[in-house]
């Protein structure tokens, strides 16, 4: 597994608009991209061989599954950010103000009083 | 020697600008009372007169990633252009460009180092809106310059709480040494309880009005030892999953000193209590 690879789908589809509305509207497609052109990047020239995902994360990227990638200890702030991002808009204009986040919170609802998948460490 | 003209430690709600600004119509029912609560803070900045901010505040994945994450860090550049694509279309943060002052970043890193805080340093920083939140609320004329300090309060392993009461005590003997007959106002901004992505995220107050309640007497009496004593990173976690930020207003409250605070403000919002403290370690602002 590798946590710091979804962090790095996350990171750096969250700070480029264009690869947010692709991820958006066809995330399979954007996922598979990322992993073969934007993810082993690390500048212009140079490129990393180290990480890769596994299919659980593949997966949970794909589905945009809030709960499988709090689980696998995705940054709790990437997550929502990029989340909000795809979300929030649909979600106020549908069911108003904070639905999205509210509903984002209840989907974890059974990790109240745990101690949460770890972040880092 | 340099004057350090005020300490400020407050949260940053990245929804201070868009809730306050927003038609009336479609402000939250706290909005005027949160302007008001600001802007009487920021008359405790503008009264003690600063003339160079020391900021301190966290980079949230913006200039920083999980591939290069610096424990602590100082901006040494002439200017910093801030606001990142992503805070703009989250927040409705707008751009900004604030000077620098090199040879204050300069001296101030240097003294670091001399203390044995050995920093990492920055010679081209974005800043995000750990930094511009609080120029928004304290300084909106945003004419300043500035000497960012950023912490890791956010990517763990993180440095101790008391580590971040030590710091800032380094930073104030260095501003005290600075040699300049300069104002200095040092602000930072932090969380009390706070969750994001988590299931406490998003309710009607923050995830643990309790911790806030008492984080806000410890800070307001500058009671540094009931701090250590009780706050540690698993009690923080315990609070909410982001409450580490409480170790932020920990630093300014070591640039302070263990002494009460001349100003303490708070705000209960949906998600989060807002707080608003401010030292006068010299004495009362004139």
């Amino acid at each position: 597994m590798s946590r710091y690879y979804v962090n790095k789908f996350l990171y750096t589809v969250d700070r480029d608009p264009e690869l947010l509305r692709r991820y958006k509207e066809d995330p399979r497609n954007l996922v598979a991209t990322w992993e073969q052109s934007i993810g082993p990047k690390l500048s212009d020239v140079e490129t990393s061989t180290v990480h890769s995902l596994t299919d659980a994360e593949r997966e949970a990227l794909i589905n945009h599954d809030i709960v499988a990638l709090f689980e696998m200890g995705a940054h709790f702030f990437l997550s929502l950010t990029i989340f909000i991002a795809i979300y929030d808009d649909e979600w106020t204009a549908k069911y108003g103000p904070l639905s999205f986040q509210r509903d984002f919170a209840k989907r974890l609802a059974h990790w109240e009083g745990r101690d949460y998948p770890p972040v880092g460490e | 020697m340099a004057k350090l003209a005020a300490v400020l430690a407050t949260t940053h709600h990245p929804f201070y600008l868009k809730a306050t600004t927003a038609p009336v119509e479609q402000q939250i029912p706290q909005a005027a009372e949160w302007k008001r609560k600001v802007e009487a803070y920021r008359e405790t900045l503008t009264k003690a007169e600063p003339e160079l901010l020391v900021m301190v505040g966290a980079d949230h994945f913006h200039q920083f990633f999980l591939d290069n994450y610096p424990q602590f860090l100082i901006g040494k550049a002439p200017r910093y252009d801030a606001t990142f694509y992503n805070e703009e279309r989250e927040f409705g943060i707008p751009k900004y460009v604030l000077e620098g002052h090199e040879d204050l970043s300069n001296f101030m890193h240097k003294g670091l180092l001399a203390r044995g805080f050995d920093f990492a340093f920055s010679n081209e920083l974005k800043l995000d809106h750990s930094i511009i939140c609080p120029i928004i609320t304290t300084r909106p004329q945003a004419d300043l310059p500035v000497v960012p300090i950023y912490t890791n309060i956010f990517a763990p392993p993180l440095p101790s709480p008391k580590r971040f009461w030590e710091l800032g005590r380094a930073i104030r003997e260095i501003i005290d040494e600075y040699p300049s007959d300069k104002r200095i106002a040092a602000i930072g901004s932090g969380h009390l309880s706070l969750e994001l992505g988590g299931p406490r995220q998003f309710r009607e107050t923050g995830p643990d009005p309790e911790f806030d309640r008492q984080a806000i007497e410890w800070l307001s009496t500058g009671n540094i030892d009931a701090i250590l004593a009780n706050v540690t990173h698993e009690s923080m976690a315990r609070s909410g999953n982001a409450t580490h930020g409480f170790m932020d207003l920990i630093l300014m409250m070591g640039i302070a000193g263990p002494i009460p605070a001349a100003y303490s403000d708070s705000l209960s919002l949906f998600h989060t209590m807002e707080a608003y403290i401010t030292w006068y370690p010299e004495g009362a602002a004139q």
